[in-house]
């Protein structure tokens, strides 16, 4: 299955205009349109339709480990570049790094060997571009010089990996009552070890505060923080159950990670993907 | 390896399922909270039985599995006040923020629990695992290997705890409040480790993640009491007998 025909269907909700506008983006133009229409919108698309659409592919749990699948794509791809690029310096990075890698690889491997041996054909490897239409450079590949590589190459990291831990847990009422469950909860919390340590490498707290992105992150990074300011559990404002430091905003929302939806995880995604 | 997924949950059978479906038919009555949640009329969280033996039984169904979260929460929250009341010395500034940070998350995820739980079975109060008490025997809190050490125990306890539950509930509002929980008690387990091993792999190490297929580790609830119980810091006894 294609990827872009998956995420097509995956995204019930217009990513661009709207749904046949879209198609016809993806069906007409060349990679190097596509990418540019992406580029000119940020992470994830920072405004997402009020209509609200039934998400035929992710209402399942199928669906949901497509989607999972095609994170780890990325995931994996986008380390095995940074390993390669000769930016990430020795020591504490690489050593990050590697392990890292070492999970996404053996991710990929095992979503695609669940999805065969469920009988359901796993979506393919996209093409993807980290620059995003040369927003970035995280390998130094144009020449942005090390430093910059490096900043950006960490930024990246920790959007992807928080990105991963809000996808998996907005995946996981619809792997409800499924065998895979538990191995995508396993995935899940994995990614979210992996998130506070890039978050920690990069100076910040291990923990989402409020919806910040944290210092150094690029604005376009914004969406992969929306919504994490929440502090209404189970219909519950979660700041009112005691006093002190721990019902503080600070507190309540580091104390919760949010979820994305199928839609603005694919979002997200899309933006590194060209074909 | 698509064996090993199926594996995972292979004694997911559905009569083992069905055990925790028991209804009351009371339906929520809380004061407000889960208002939001999207209940099939069978799918009640009640299932008031009365303690056998005076001993507190978990329950069964969700509120079985709440109540397990709120004791190991409450297990978290005590020892991380104690951490604070009285930090080991020479604390550097970065474990004393962490710790902290731990400290404020535990404290406010227990309440969270007990709030929850209590609108969940409404007039059956007797249904809500009550406060536990703790005694740490040895643990020397004014030592920083025994302390890490404990907290990094609970920590990678509370993932696998969560990750092994999530199956069991029936709710998908209280899996996704479940999922909002863990990930951050992983992230607390990922920043211990890394203050016990600075610069190492320990943060997602081989000796807790699954090197062939990347996955974190998820146990029943009967192997995460017995390594609790094992402990002996849980001085309340209570059961679990609804829970694999």
């Amino acid at each position: 299955m294609n990827v872009i025909k998956f995420l097509d269907e995956f995204t019930t909700d217009n990513l661009l205009e709207g749904k046949s506008s879209r198609r016809d983006i993806f069906g007409t133009l060349g990679s190097l349109s596509k990418k540019a229409a992406m580029a000119a919108v940020p992470f994830g698309l920072a405004t997402m339709p009020t209509k609200t659409y039934a998400q035929s592919m992710s209402a399942d749990p199928v669906g949901a480990l497509q989607l999972a699948l095609t994170l780890e794509y990325l995931e994996d791809e986008f380390y095995d570049l940074a390993l390669q690029s000769g930016v990430l310096p020795s020591g504490r990075p690489e050593t990050i790094y590697m392990q890292i890698s070492k999970h996404e690889q053996a991710h990929v491997d095992f979503l695609i060997a669940g999805l065969e041996g469920a009988g359901v054909t796993p979506v393919e490897k996209p093409t993807f571009d980290f620059t995003v239409g040369g927003m970035f450079d995280p390998f130094n590949d144009n020449g942005t010089g090390q430093e910059t590589a490096y900043a950006q190459m960490l930024a990246l990291a920790q959007a992807f990996e928080d990105t991963g831990v809000r996808a998996y847990k907005g995946q996981a009422g619809n792997l409800l009552g499924s065998p895979f469950l538990t191995a995508a909860l396993q995935i899940h919390s994995v990614e979210a070890r992996h998130a506070s340590e890039i978050r920690r490498l990069r100076g910040l707290q291990g923990w989402i505060t409020n919806n910040e992105r944290g210092a150094g992150m690029p604005e376009a990074t914004q969406p992969v923080y929306n919504g994490e300011e929440n502090i209404t559990q189970g219909g519950l404002d979660v700041t009112t159950l005691g006093s002190g430091d721990p019902f503080g905003m600070v507190s309540t929302t580091q104390a919760y990670d949010e979820p994305l939806t199928g839609d603005e995880a694919t979002a997200i995604a899309s933006l590194f993907i060209v074909a | 390896m698509n064996k090993k997924i199926i594996k995972v949950d292979a004694n997911l059978k559905p009569n083992n399922r069905r055990r925790f479906l028991r209804l009351s038919g009371m339906g929520i009555a809380g004061a407000g909270l889960f208002m939001a949640c999207n209940n099939d009329d069978d799918m009640a969280v009640i299932d008031p039985m009365p303690p056998a033996n005076g001993i507190f039984d978990l329950g069964s169904g969700d509120v079985a599995v709440l109540n397990y979260a709120y004791a190991l929460e409450q297990l978290e929250a005590d020892f991380y006040t104690k951490v604070v009341n009285s930090f080991y010395s020479n604390i550097s500034d970065e474990e004393r923020l962490v710790l902290t940070d731990l400290y404020n998350h535990e404290v406010n995820h227990r309440e969270f629990f007990k709030a929850a739980i209590t609108a969940a079975v409404g007039s059956n109060t007797e249904l809500v695992l009550p406060t536990l008490e703790f005694d740490y025997g040895n643990l020397d809190f004014n030592n920083r290997d025994q302390v890490l050490g404990t907290a990094k125990t609970l920590e990678d306890t509370g993932v696998a705890a969560y990750n092994g539950a999530g199956r069991l509930l029936q709710n998908v509002d209280f899996l996704l409040l479940a999922g909002k929980i863990v990930s951050v008690e992983a992230r607390h387990a990922s920043a211990i480790r890394t203050l016990i091993n600075p610069g190492s792999a320990d943060f997602a190490g081989d000796d807790i993640i699954d090197v062939v297929t990347g996955l974190d580790l998820a146990l029943d609830p009967s192997a995460v009491l017995s390594a609790v119980g094992d402990t002996g810091f849980i001085t309340t006894p209570f059961t679990a007998n609804n829970l694999p």
